[in-house]
């Protein structure tokens, strides 16, 4: 395993506006993880789409993995589509709030923990 | 009953035409309840699968309702680009390799699609959502032994009508709680198109 790689991050919401302020936030404090957005329909209105799911997720890929944080209505079922149809086995979805569970799980992954860990994190963010 | 890729490709154009047809009606609904943009996506969705499957050659059902299910996750977008496509990729598994469905297979096609949404959606009957109309419809095919057109219509037209006075426990409309009473449920509305166009074709073709 390459010792460099660190778990991917894909943020899925309706606006591409809100993905591009989440990462904003995430680079200021953490610059070396991996952050690709699917923020939008393909005509970049409200909406989220899958096609656009899977390319970010093909942007970050390694082999430790990506997770993929939603915000409302279908980005949640887009992002399980997209890791269903998908032909790499970790990926995961995490039920954790966009903003705070991306934030600790980019930190986290900066950090050079395992997927597992990762997720385990953000799903306690609000803890913090 | 028998079902081939004809009586499909014209099922699809038939919902196409109630969809262009009803989709300022159904984005006053979702405006209502929702996002207010059921109509247009499933406007815009159904005719990319219209013009997918129209040049397309199809030898066996399957693989048709495969493209229908691919087009419309990619292009429907909002909550019913996957609610749909997923029912019409099981819809697609369940019958595998079938150059015609009989009514056997039609339900138990239905019984996939509709396992498939809700597991997809979170969803049960009762919670405003299109599964009160795919649901309800299931229930009244395993009563019968064949396609009864007529039944099936006022069926759908039924459980669509039924989910006026519910509560939403799921969907965009679930965080209006009880304001969400009152309003027909707008993916139930598409639904009770689709099933309607479905309901035409067989009754054309018998």
């Amino acid at each position: 395993m390459n010792v460099m790689s660190k778990v991917g991050i894909v943020l899925v919401s309706h606006s591409s506006k809100v993905v591009a302020g989440i990462k904003d936030i995430i680079s200021q404090m953490v610059p070396n993880v991996s952050v690709a957005l699917a923020g939008g329909t393909e005509e970049d209105s409200i909406g989220t789409s899958i096609d656009k799911i899977q390319q970010a997720v093909e942007e970050v890929y390694n082999e430790q993995g990506v997770l993929i944080f939603y915000d409302i209505g279908s980005a949640k079922m887009n992002a399980e589509i997209a890791v269903e149809i998908s032909e790499h086995d970790n990926l995961k979805v995490v039920e954790a709030p966009i903003l705070e569970g991306a934030f600790v799980a980019a930190v986290e992954a900066g950090m050079g923990k395992s997927i597992e860990e990762v997720v385990k994190a953000a799903e306690n963010a609000s803890q913090i | 009953m028998k079902l081939d890729v004809a009586h499909i490709l014209d099922w699809m154009e038939k919902a196409n035409d109630k969809i262009q047809q009803n989709k300022t009606y159904l984005t006053s609904l979702d405006q209502a309840i929702g996002d207010g943009d059921h109509g247009i996506n499933m406007a815009r969705g159904f005719q990319e699968v219209i013009g997918k499957i129209s040049a397309s050659d199809y030898s066996n059902v399957s693989d048709l309702l495969k493209d229908i299910s691919m087009t419309l996750l990619s292009k429907v977008g909002g909550a019913s680009g996957p609610l749909y496509g997923t029912a019409f990729l099981k819809m697609s598994m369940a019958l595998k390799d079938s150059d015609s469905v009989d009514y056997p297979q039609f339900v138990h096609a239905m019984e996939e699609a509709l396992q498939g949404i809700k597991q997809r959606g979170k969803a049960e009957k009762g919670e405003k959502t299109l599964v009160d109309v795919w649901e309800t419809l299931l229930e009244q095919l395993k009563e019968q032994d064949d396609f009864d057109s007529v039944r099936f219509e006022e069926t759908a037209k039924l459980a669509m009508e039924s989910t006026k006075e519910l509560e939403a426990k799921k969907g965009r409309a679930a965080y209006l709680r009880e304001r969400s009473i009152g309003h027909l449920d707008p993916g139930s509305v598409s639904s009770y198109y689709i099933f309607s166009s479905l309901s035409d074709v067989v009754k054309e073709s018998v």
